[in-house]
Protein backbone atom coordinates (compact mmCIF):
# COMPACT_ATOMS: atom_id res chain seq x y z
CA UNK A 1 0.00 0.00 0.00
CA UNK A 2 1.27 3.43 -0.95
CA UNK A 3 0.65 6.58 1.05
CA UNK A 4 -1.83 8.99 -0.49
CA UNK A 5 -2.20 12.75 -0.01
CA UNK A 6 -4.69 15.48 -0.83
CA UNK A 7 -3.00 18.09 -3.03
CA UNK A 8 -5.95 20.22 -4.08
CA UNK A 9 -9.47 21.10 -3.01
CA UNK A 10 -12.41 22.88 -4.58
CA UNK A 11 -15.91 23.77 -3.48
CA UNK A 12 -18.88 25.57 -4.97
CA UNK A 13 -21.10 27.79 -2.90
CA UNK A 14 -23.75 25.60 -1.22
CA UNK A 15 -27.39 26.66 -1.36
CA UNK A 16 -30.40 27.03 -3.63
CA UNK A 17 -28.46 27.66 -6.82
CA UNK A 18 -31.23 28.28 -9.34
CA UNK A 19 -28.93 29.67 -12.03
CA UNK A 20 -26.40 26.82 -11.91
CA UNK A 21 -26.79 23.45 -13.60
CA UNK A 22 -25.48 20.08 -12.44
CA UNK A 23 -22.74 20.28 -15.09
CA UNK A 24 -21.70 23.80 -14.14
CA UNK A 25 -21.49 22.91 -10.45
CA UNK A 26 -19.29 19.85 -10.84
CA UNK A 27 -17.08 21.58 -13.42
CA UNK A 28 -16.63 24.52 -11.06
CA UNK A 29 -15.66 22.41 -8.05
CA UNK A 30 -13.42 20.20 -10.17
CA UNK A 31 -11.58 23.02 -11.88
CA UNK A 32 -11.03 24.83 -8.58
CA UNK A 33 -9.45 21.67 -7.16
CA UNK A 34 -7.36 21.09 -10.28
CA UNK A 35 -6.05 24.67 -10.25
CA UNK A 36 -5.43 24.44 -6.50
CA UNK A 37 -3.33 21.31 -7.07
CA UNK A 38 -1.68 22.61 -10.23
CA UNK A 39 -2.20 19.38 -12.12
CA UNK A 40 -3.00 19.24 -15.81
CA UNK A 41 -5.58 17.04 -17.51
CA UNK A 42 -3.14 14.57 -18.97
CA UNK A 43 -1.70 13.82 -15.53
CA UNK A 44 -5.07 12.64 -14.22
CA UNK A 45 -5.37 8.84 -14.14
CA UNK A 46 -8.98 8.49 -13.05
CA UNK A 47 -12.08 10.22 -11.68
CA UNK A 48 -14.47 8.99 -9.00
CA UNK A 49 -17.77 10.82 -8.57
CA UNK A 50 -20.17 10.48 -5.66
CA UNK A 51 -23.82 11.22 -6.40
CA UNK A 52 -26.76 9.75 -4.54
CA UNK A 53 -29.63 10.14 -6.92
CA UNK A 54 -28.97 12.21 -10.02
CA UNK A 55 -31.49 9.90 -11.70
CA UNK A 56 -34.33 11.24 -9.57
CA UNK A 57 -33.04 14.75 -8.97
CA UNK A 58 -32.21 15.67 -12.57
CA UNK A 59 -33.37 12.60 -14.49
CA UNK A 60 -29.82 11.79 -15.50
CA UNK A 61 -27.78 8.69 -14.76
CA UNK A 62 -24.38 7.80 -16.28
CA UNK A 63 -22.79 10.51 -14.18
CA UNK A 64 -19.19 9.31 -14.34
CA UNK A 65 -18.80 10.00 -18.04
CA UNK A 66 -20.97 13.11 -17.84
CA UNK A 67 -18.70 14.64 -15.22
CA UNK A 68 -15.54 13.87 -17.21
CA UNK A 69 -17.22 15.39 -20.25
CA UNK A 70 -18.48 18.49 -18.40
CA UNK A 71 -15.01 18.97 -16.92
CA UNK A 72 -13.50 19.20 -20.38
CA UNK A 73 -11.80 15.81 -20.42
CA UNK A 74 -13.72 14.10 -23.23
CA UNK A 75 -10.67 14.11 -25.50
CA UNK A 76 -8.49 12.49 -22.82
CA UNK A 77 -10.86 9.52 -22.27
CA UNK A 78 -10.06 9.45 -18.55
CA UNK A 79 -11.63 6.49 -16.70
CA UNK A 80 -14.57 8.01 -14.80
CA UNK A 81 -16.72 6.08 -12.34
CA UNK A 82 -19.79 7.10 -10.38
CA UNK A 83 -20.11 5.71 -6.85
CA UNK A 84 -23.34 5.52 -4.86
CA UNK A 85 -24.05 4.93 -1.17
CA UNK A 86 -26.89 7.35 -0.46
CA UNK A 87 -25.63 10.33 1.58
CA UNK A 88 -22.27 8.56 1.92
CA UNK A 89 -21.69 8.58 -1.85
CA UNK A 90 -19.02 11.29 -1.51
CA UNK A 91 -17.16 9.42 1.23
CA UNK A 92 -17.26 6.28 -0.89
CA UNK A 93 -15.88 8.13 -3.94
CA UNK A 94 -13.11 9.44 -1.72
CA UNK A 95 -12.30 5.93 -0.52
CA UNK A 96 -12.35 4.47 -4.05
CA UNK A 97 -9.96 7.20 -5.20
CA UNK A 98 -7.73 6.58 -2.21
CA UNK A 99 -7.68 2.80 -2.77
CA UNK A 100 -6.89 3.16 -6.45
CA UNK A 101 -3.74 5.15 -5.63
CA UNK A 102 -2.78 3.12 -2.56
CA UNK A 103 -2.94 -0.01 -4.71
CA UNK A 104 -0.40 1.43 -7.13
CA UNK A 105 -2.78 1.48 -10.06
CA UNK A 106 -3.16 5.27 -10.25
CA UNK A 107 -0.93 8.21 -9.31
CA UNK A 108 -3.33 11.15 -9.54
CA UNK A 109 -7.08 10.97 -9.13
CA UNK A 110 -9.90 13.51 -9.12
CA UNK A 111 -12.60 12.83 -6.55
CA UNK A 112 -15.87 14.69 -6.95
CA UNK A 113 -19.18 14.80 -5.15
CA UNK A 114 -22.36 16.48 -6.28
CA UNK A 115 -26.07 16.77 -5.78
CA UNK A 116 -28.42 19.14 -7.58
CA UNK A 117 -31.50 18.84 -5.38
CA UNK A 118 -33.53 21.96 -6.09
CA UNK A 119 -34.54 21.15 -9.66
CA UNK A 120 -37.38 19.06 -8.20
CA UNK A 121 -40.11 20.04 -5.74
CA UNK A 122 -39.74 19.68 -1.97
CA UNK A 123 -41.97 16.61 -1.73
CA UNK A 124 -40.12 14.81 -4.46
CA UNK A 125 -36.78 15.71 -2.87
CA UNK A 126 -37.95 14.34 0.48
CA UNK A 127 -39.14 11.12 -1.12
CA UNK A 128 -35.87 10.79 -2.99
CA UNK A 129 -33.93 11.06 0.26
CA UNK A 130 -36.23 8.39 1.70
CA UNK A 131 -34.99 5.95 -0.95
CA UNK A 132 -31.91 5.63 1.28
CA UNK A 133 -34.20 3.88 3.76
CA UNK A 134 -35.70 0.41 3.26
CA UNK A 135 -38.48 1.05 0.74
CA UNK A 136 -40.37 -2.19 1.33
CA UNK A 137 -40.24 -2.41 5.13
CA UNK A 138 -39.84 1.17 6.33
CA UNK A 139 -40.95 3.78 3.79
CA UNK A 140 -43.95 1.72 2.59
CA UNK A 141 -45.45 1.98 6.08
CA UNK A 142 -45.23 5.78 6.19
CA UNK A 143 -41.98 6.47 7.98
CA UNK A 144 -40.00 9.40 6.60
CA UNK A 145 -36.25 9.86 6.65
CA UNK A 146 -36.45 12.42 9.49
CA UNK A 147 -38.81 9.95 11.18
CA UNK A 148 -36.07 7.32 11.33
CA UNK A 149 -33.62 9.70 13.01
CA UNK A 150 -36.45 10.87 15.27
CA UNK A 151 -36.83 7.27 16.45
CA UNK A 152 -33.09 7.13 17.17
CA UNK A 153 -33.48 10.37 19.13
CA UNK A 154 -36.47 9.10 21.14
CA UNK A 155 -34.60 5.96 22.15
CA UNK A 156 -31.48 8.01 22.99
CA UNK A 157 -33.56 10.32 25.18
CA UNK A 158 -35.20 7.30 26.83
CA UNK A 159 -31.98 5.43 27.54
CA UNK A 160 -29.56 8.23 28.31
CA UNK A 161 -31.66 11.22 29.30
CA UNK A 162 -30.61 13.23 26.26
CA UNK A 163 -32.77 16.34 25.99
CA UNK A 164 -34.40 18.28 23.19
CA UNK A 165 -32.29 21.26 24.34
CA UNK A 166 -29.10 19.29 23.77
CA UNK A 167 -30.29 18.39 20.26
CA UNK A 168 -31.01 22.06 19.61
CA UNK A 169 -27.56 23.03 20.86
CA UNK A 170 -26.01 21.01 18.03
CA UNK A 171 -27.88 23.18 15.53
CA UNK A 172 -27.02 26.40 17.35
CA UNK A 173 -23.32 25.48 17.38
CA UNK A 174 -23.23 24.45 13.73
CA UNK A 175 -24.97 27.65 12.66
CA UNK A 176 -22.44 29.63 14.70
CA UNK A 177 -19.68 27.91 12.69
CA UNK A 178 -21.53 28.36 9.42
CA UNK A 179 -21.52 32.13 9.88
CA UNK A 180 -17.74 31.92 9.42
CA UNK A 181 -17.92 29.84 6.24
CA UNK A 182 -18.53 31.88 3.08
CA UNK A 183 -19.49 28.70 1.19
CA UNK A 184 -22.23 27.74 3.66
CA UNK A 185 -25.90 27.75 2.67
CA UNK A 186 -26.83 29.60 5.87
CA UNK A 187 -24.57 32.22 7.36
CA UNK A 188 -27.04 33.04 10.05
CA UNK A 189 -27.00 32.71 13.80
CA UNK A 190 -29.91 30.84 15.35
CA UNK A 191 -30.88 30.93 19.01
CA UNK A 192 -31.74 28.00 21.24
CA UNK A 193 -35.31 29.30 21.42
CA UNK A 194 -35.62 29.44 17.64
CA UNK A 195 -34.30 25.91 17.35
CA UNK A 196 -36.64 24.61 20.04
CA UNK A 197 -39.70 26.38 18.67
CA UNK A 198 -39.21 25.48 15.02
CA UNK A 199 -41.97 23.70 13.08
CA UNK A 200 -42.19 20.06 14.10
CA UNK A 201 -41.11 17.58 11.40
CA UNK A 202 -40.99 14.25 13.21
CA UNK A 203 -41.16 14.47 16.98
CA UNK A 204 -38.81 15.25 18.67
CA UNK A 205 -37.06 16.68 15.59
CA UNK A 206 -38.12 20.11 14.40
CA UNK A 207 -37.07 21.93 11.26
CA UNK A 208 -33.91 23.23 12.98
CA UNK A 209 -32.86 19.66 13.78
CA UNK A 210 -32.80 18.82 10.07
CA UNK A 211 -30.22 19.57 7.40
CA UNK A 212 -31.61 21.43 4.39
CA UNK A 213 -32.09 20.58 0.72
CA UNK A 214 -29.00 21.90 -1.04
CA UNK A 215 -27.32 22.24 -4.42
CA UNK A 216 -23.55 22.00 -4.43
CA UNK A 217 -20.42 20.20 -5.48
CA UNK A 218 -17.02 19.48 -3.98
CA UNK A 219 -13.79 18.07 -5.35
CA UNK A 220 -10.38 16.98 -4.11
CA UNK A 221 -7.28 15.91 -5.98
CA UNK A 222 -5.50 12.86 -4.57
CA UNK A 223 -1.89 12.03 -5.36
CA UNK A 224 0.57 9.28 -4.44
CA UNK A 225 2.46 10.77 -1.46
CA UNK A 226 5.82 10.13 -3.13
CA UNK A 227 4.83 12.36 -6.05
CA UNK A 228 3.32 15.40 -4.29
CA UNK A 229 6.51 17.56 -4.33
CA UNK A 230 5.92 18.64 -7.88
CA UNK A 231 2.54 20.12 -6.96
CA UNK A 232 2.50 21.42 -3.40
CA UNK A 233 4.58 22.02 -0.31
CA UNK A 234 1.49 21.50 1.85
CA UNK A 235 0.24 18.00 1.09
CA UNK A 236 -2.27 16.60 3.56
CA UNK A 237 -1.76 12.90 4.07
CA UNK A 238 -4.66 10.47 4.26
CA UNK A 239 -3.48 8.26 7.10
CA UNK A 240 -6.57 6.06 7.25
CA UNK A 241 -9.66 5.10 5.31
CA UNK A 242 -12.37 3.01 6.99
CA UNK A 243 -15.75 1.83 5.83
CA UNK A 244 -18.59 -0.15 7.36
CA UNK A 245 -22.06 -1.38 6.53
CA UNK A 246 -25.13 -2.42 8.48
CA UNK A 247 -28.74 -3.46 7.89
CA UNK A 248 -30.61 -1.15 5.54
CA UNK A 249 -33.57 -0.92 7.94
CA UNK A 250 -33.07 0.85 11.25
CA UNK A 251 -35.32 -1.63 13.07
CA UNK A 252 -33.02 -4.57 12.30
CA UNK A 253 -29.96 -3.07 14.00
CA UNK A 254 -28.33 -4.51 17.11
CA UNK A 255 -28.98 -1.24 18.96
CA UNK A 256 -31.20 1.62 17.76
CA UNK A 257 -28.87 4.29 19.25
CA UNK A 258 -25.56 2.94 17.98
CA UNK A 259 -24.51 3.13 14.35
CA UNK A 260 -22.42 -0.02 14.20
CA UNK A 261 -21.29 0.93 10.68
CA UNK A 262 -19.61 3.97 12.25
CA UNK A 263 -18.11 1.89 15.05
CA UNK A 264 -16.70 -0.54 12.47
CA UNK A 265 -15.37 2.14 10.09
CA UNK A 266 -13.80 4.06 12.98
CA UNK A 267 -12.14 0.95 14.38
CA UNK A 268 -10.71 0.18 10.96
CA UNK A 269 -9.45 3.75 10.56
CA UNK A 270 -7.91 4.10 14.04
CA UNK A 271 -6.14 0.79 13.53
CA UNK A 272 -4.71 1.80 10.18
CA UNK A 273 -3.57 5.18 11.50
CA UNK A 274 -2.37 3.60 14.75
CA UNK A 275 -4.23 6.31 16.65
CA UNK A 276 -6.83 6.65 19.36
CA UNK A 277 -9.88 8.86 19.20
CA UNK A 278 -8.12 11.16 21.69
CA UNK A 279 -5.46 11.94 19.05
CA UNK A 280 -7.99 13.63 16.77
CA UNK A 281 -7.80 17.46 16.80
CA UNK A 282 -11.04 18.15 14.92
CA UNK A 283 -13.77 16.28 13.12
CA UNK A 284 -16.37 16.80 10.42
CA UNK A 285 -19.21 14.42 11.28
CA UNK A 286 -22.44 13.58 9.49
CA UNK A 287 -25.06 15.77 11.20
CA UNK A 288 -27.90 15.20 8.74
CA UNK A 289 -30.00 15.56 11.90
CA UNK A 290 -28.88 16.93 15.27
CA UNK A 291 -29.20 13.50 16.90
CA UNK A 292 -26.84 12.11 14.24
CA UNK A 293 -24.02 14.35 15.48
CA UNK A 294 -24.60 13.18 19.05
CA UNK A 295 -24.50 9.52 17.97
CA UNK A 296 -21.45 10.20 15.79
CA UNK A 297 -19.27 11.65 18.54
CA UNK A 298 -20.19 8.64 20.68
CA UNK A 299 -19.70 5.99 18.01
CA UNK A 300 -16.39 7.54 16.90
CA UNK A 301 -15.21 7.13 20.49
CA UNK A 302 -14.82 10.82 21.37
CA UNK A 303 -17.19 10.42 24.31
CA UNK A 304 -18.79 7.42 25.98
CA UNK A 305 -22.07 6.01 24.66
CA UNK A 306 -24.89 8.14 25.97
CA UNK A 307 -22.69 11.14 26.82
CA UNK A 308 -23.00 12.90 23.45
CA UNK A 309 -25.77 15.24 24.55
CA UNK A 310 -23.85 16.24 27.67
CA UNK A 311 -20.70 16.82 25.61
CA UNK A 312 -22.57 19.24 23.38
CA UNK A 313 -24.10 20.98 26.38
CA UNK A 314 -20.65 21.31 27.95
CA UNK A 315 -19.41 22.95 24.74
CA UNK A 316 -16.67 20.40 24.13
CA UNK A 317 -17.46 20.44 20.40
CA UNK A 318 -17.57 24.20 19.77
CA UNK A 319 -14.92 25.93 17.66
CA UNK A 320 -12.90 26.76 20.78
CA UNK A 321 -13.75 23.51 22.59
CA UNK A 322 -11.37 20.63 23.20
CA UNK A 323 -12.70 18.78 20.12
CA UNK A 324 -14.17 21.13 17.52
CA UNK A 325 -16.83 19.28 15.51
CA UNK A 326 -18.21 20.53 12.20
CA UNK A 327 -16.18 23.71 11.97
CA UNK A 328 -17.55 24.12 8.43
CA UNK A 329 -21.07 24.52 9.81
CA UNK A 330 -21.79 20.86 9.23
CA UNK A 331 -24.61 19.55 7.11
CA UNK A 332 -27.05 21.66 9.13
CA UNK A 333 -25.62 25.07 8.29
CA UNK A 334 -23.19 24.53 5.44
CA UNK A 335 -25.90 22.54 3.65
CA UNK A 336 -26.22 18.92 2.56
CA UNK A 337 -26.02 18.30 -1.19
CA UNK A 338 -25.98 14.60 -0.35
CA UNK A 339 -23.44 13.25 -2.86
CA UNK A 340 -21.13 16.23 -2.28
CA UNK A 341 -21.12 16.08 1.51
CA UNK A 342 -18.48 13.39 2.04
CA UNK A 343 -16.08 15.19 -0.29
CA UNK A 344 -16.84 18.63 1.17
CA UNK A 345 -15.89 17.26 4.60
CA UNK A 346 -12.45 16.37 3.20
CA UNK A 347 -12.18 19.89 1.78
CA UNK A 348 -12.84 21.40 5.22
CA UNK A 349 -10.40 19.10 7.02
CA UNK A 350 -7.73 19.78 4.39
CA UNK A 351 -8.17 23.55 4.71
CA UNK A 352 -7.98 23.29 8.49
CA UNK A 353 -4.81 21.17 8.37
CA UNK A 354 -3.21 23.55 5.88
CA UNK A 355 -4.05 26.44 8.20
CA UNK A 356 -6.28 27.99 5.54
CA UNK A 357 -9.64 27.92 7.33
CA UNK A 358 -9.54 31.66 8.03
CA UNK A 359 -12.01 32.68 10.75
CA UNK A 360 -12.86 29.03 11.42
CA UNK A 361 -9.24 28.00 11.90
CA UNK A 362 -8.67 25.53 14.73
CA UNK A 363 -5.36 26.37 16.40
CA UNK A 364 -2.56 23.83 15.91
CA UNK A 365 -4.82 21.45 14.00
CA UNK A 366 -2.70 18.52 12.92
CA UNK A 367 -4.99 15.50 12.68
CA UNK A 368 -8.57 15.67 11.40
CA UNK A 369 -11.31 13.09 10.90
CA UNK A 370 -14.17 13.01 8.38
CA UNK A 371 -17.25 10.86 9.03
CA UNK A 372 -19.87 10.31 6.34
CA UNK A 373 -23.11 8.33 6.75
CA UNK A 374 -25.49 6.85 4.20
CA UNK A 375 -29.17 6.42 5.06
CA UNK A 376 -29.99 5.90 8.72
CA UNK A 377 -26.57 4.29 9.18
CA UNK A 378 -26.30 1.41 6.71
CA UNK A 379 -23.11 2.85 5.16
CA UNK A 380 -20.31 4.77 6.82
CA UNK A 381 -16.89 6.01 5.80
CA UNK A 382 -14.25 7.43 8.13
CA UNK A 383 -11.13 9.15 6.84
CA UNK A 384 -8.29 10.48 8.95
CA UNK A 385 -6.01 13.17 7.53
CA UNK A 386 -2.75 14.53 8.84
CA UNK A 387 -0.83 17.71 8.09
CA UNK A 388 2.63 16.78 6.80
CA UNK B 1 -44.94 4.06 -3.86
CA UNK B 2 -44.42 3.48 -7.55
CA UNK B 3 -43.93 0.12 -9.17
CA UNK B 4 -45.95 -2.65 -10.71
CA UNK B 5 -48.62 -4.62 -8.90
CA UNK B 6 -46.28 -7.63 -8.67
CA UNK B 7 -43.92 -5.68 -6.44
CA UNK B 8 -46.68 -5.45 -3.86
CA UNK B 9 -48.36 -8.75 -4.57
CA UNK B 10 -45.27 -10.84 -3.85
CA UNK B 11 -45.02 -9.37 -0.34
CA UNK B 12 -48.63 -10.21 0.56
CA UNK B 13 -47.84 -13.18 2.86
CA UNK B 14 -45.58 -10.98 4.99
CA UNK B 15 -47.72 -7.86 4.96
CA UNK B 16 -51.11 -9.54 5.41
CA UNK B 17 -50.20 -12.44 7.66
CA UNK B 18 -46.83 -11.56 9.24
CA UNK B 19 -45.05 -14.55 7.76
CA UNK B 20 -41.42 -14.45 8.87
CA UNK B 21 -38.90 -17.24 9.02
CA UNK B 22 -36.76 -19.05 11.54
CA UNK B 23 -33.17 -20.23 11.31
CA UNK B 24 -33.26 -23.89 12.29
CA UNK B 25 -29.57 -23.65 13.16
CA UNK B 26 -29.73 -20.94 15.86
CA UNK B 27 -33.54 -20.64 16.26
CA UNK B 28 -33.51 -16.89 15.62
CA UNK B 29 -36.66 -15.54 13.97
CA UNK B 30 -36.62 -12.97 11.16
CA UNK B 31 -39.12 -10.59 9.68
CA UNK B 32 -39.34 -10.10 6.77
CA UNK B 33 -38.07 -13.59 5.89
CA UNK B 34 -34.37 -13.74 5.01
CA UNK B 35 -32.66 -15.95 2.47
CA UNK B 36 -30.04 -16.83 5.07
CA UNK B 37 -29.34 -16.14 8.73
CA UNK B 38 -26.76 -13.37 9.24
CA UNK B 39 -25.49 -15.13 12.36
CA UNK B 40 -25.15 -18.66 10.91
CA UNK B 41 -24.70 -17.72 7.24
CA UNK B 42 -23.87 -20.91 5.24
CA UNK B 43 -25.00 -23.20 8.07
CA UNK B 44 -28.49 -21.74 7.67
CA UNK B 45 -28.77 -22.28 3.91
CA UNK B 46 -31.80 -24.47 3.23
CA UNK B 47 -32.72 -24.38 6.90
CA UNK B 48 -34.84 -21.24 6.96
CA UNK B 49 -38.41 -22.27 7.87
CA UNK B 50 -41.44 -20.02 7.42
CA UNK B 51 -43.22 -19.08 10.62
CA UNK B 52 -46.36 -17.03 11.28
CA UNK B 53 -45.72 -14.37 13.89
CA UNK B 54 -48.21 -13.63 16.65
CA UNK B 55 -48.21 -9.89 15.99
CA UNK B 56 -47.88 -9.08 19.64
CA UNK B 57 -45.00 -6.99 20.87
CA UNK B 58 -43.71 -3.89 22.59
CA UNK B 59 -42.78 -0.40 21.35
CA UNK B 60 -39.05 0.20 21.69
CA UNK B 61 -39.06 3.64 20.06
CA UNK B 62 -41.46 5.86 18.15
CA UNK B 63 -41.96 9.23 16.52
CA UNK B 64 -44.89 11.39 15.56
CA UNK B 65 -44.70 12.22 11.86
CA UNK B 66 -45.78 15.82 11.27
CA UNK B 67 -44.48 16.18 7.71
CA UNK B 68 -45.48 13.04 5.85
CA UNK B 69 -44.88 11.55 2.43
CA UNK B 70 -47.53 12.45 -0.15
CA UNK B 71 -49.41 9.18 0.28
CA UNK B 72 -49.75 9.82 4.01
CA UNK B 73 -50.25 13.61 3.96
CA UNK B 74 -53.90 13.43 5.02
CA UNK B 75 -53.04 11.39 8.10
CA UNK B 76 -50.55 13.75 9.79
CA UNK B 77 -49.75 13.88 12.62
CA UNK B 78 -49.46 10.10 13.03
CA UNK B 79 -47.31 7.87 15.23
CA UNK B 80 -44.83 5.37 13.80
CA UNK B 81 -42.94 2.95 15.98
CA UNK B 82 -40.34 0.24 15.98
CA UNK B 83 -41.92 -2.73 17.71
CA UNK B 84 -40.09 -5.69 19.20
CA UNK B 85 -42.29 -8.68 18.42
CA UNK B 86 -42.58 -11.42 21.04
CA UNK B 87 -40.74 -13.84 18.73
CA UNK B 88 -37.76 -11.45 18.50
CA UNK B 89 -37.80 -9.52 15.22
CA UNK B 90 -38.25 -5.75 15.13
CA UNK B 91 -40.73 -4.16 12.77
CA UNK B 92 -41.62 -0.58 11.72
CA UNK B 93 -45.32 0.29 11.61
CA UNK B 94 -47.96 2.90 12.35
CA UNK B 95 -49.66 2.89 15.74
CA UNK B 96 -53.45 3.32 15.51
CA UNK B 97 -56.61 3.27 17.61
CA UNK B 98 -55.22 5.46 20.37
CA UNK B 99 -54.43 9.10 21.13
CA UNK B 100 -51.06 10.28 19.90
CA UNK B 101 -50.18 11.28 23.46
CA UNK B 102 -50.77 7.75 24.70
CA UNK B 103 -47.98 6.23 22.60
CA UNK B 104 -45.06 5.39 24.86
CA UNK B 105 -41.87 3.35 24.81
CA UNK B 106 -42.64 0.04 26.52
CA UNK B 107 -46.29 0.04 25.43
CA UNK B 108 -47.67 -3.41 24.53
CA UNK B 109 -49.22 -3.55 21.08
CA UNK B 110 -50.94 -6.01 18.75
CA UNK B 111 -50.92 -6.07 14.95
CA UNK B 112 -54.05 -5.26 13.00
CA UNK B 113 -54.84 -5.54 9.28
CA UNK B 114 -55.33 -2.13 7.66
CA UNK B 115 -55.14 -0.14 4.46
CA UNK B 116 -51.65 1.36 4.20
CA UNK B 117 -51.77 3.44 1.01
CA UNK B 118 -53.16 3.56 -2.50
CA UNK B 119 -51.69 4.03 -5.94
CA UNK B 120 -53.55 7.22 -6.91
CA UNK B 121 -57.34 7.22 -7.61
CA UNK B 122 -57.40 4.29 -10.01
CA UNK B 123 -54.46 2.14 -8.93
CA UNK B 124 -54.23 -0.70 -6.45
CA UNK B 125 -54.97 -0.26 -2.75
CA UNK B 126 -52.16 -1.56 -0.61
CA UNK B 127 -52.96 -3.29 2.67
CA UNK B 128 -50.71 -4.44 5.48
CA UNK B 129 -50.12 -4.30 9.21
CA UNK B 130 -50.47 -1.50 11.70
CA UNK B 131 -50.38 -1.92 15.47
CA UNK B 132 -52.89 -0.97 18.15
CA UNK B 133 -52.59 -0.90 21.94
CA UNK B 134 -53.11 -4.27 23.60
CA UNK B 135 -56.00 -3.88 26.00
ZN1 LIG C 1 -28.93 -18.68 12.61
Amino acid sequence: MRDVAVIGVGLTKFGELWDKSFRQLIAEAGSKAIFDAGVSGNEIDAMYIGSMSSGRFIGQEHIGALVADASGFSQLHIPATRVEGACASGGLAMREGYLSIASGMNDIVVVGGIEKMNDVGGNFATETLATAADQEWEAFFGVTFPGLYAMIAMRHMHEYGTTKEQLAQVAVKNHANGILNPYAQYQRKITLEQALNATMVAYPLGLMDCSPVTDGAASVILCAAEKTKKFTDKPVKIIASGQGSDTLALHSRRDICTLDATVHAAKMAYKQANLKSSNIDLAEVHDCFTIAEICAIEDLGFVEKGQGGKAVENKITTLDGSLPVNTSGGLKSKGHPVGATGVAQIVEITQQLRGEAEKRQVKDARIGLAHNIGGSGATCTVHILEAV
Amino acid sequence: MDGGVARFWREIPQRYNLIGNKCESCKRVFFPPRESCPHCRRKSMGKMEDIKLSGSGEIITYTIIHVGPEAFEEQVPYPIAIIKLDEGPHITAQIVDCNIDDVKIGMKVQSTFRKIQEDGYVGAIYYGYKFKPLR
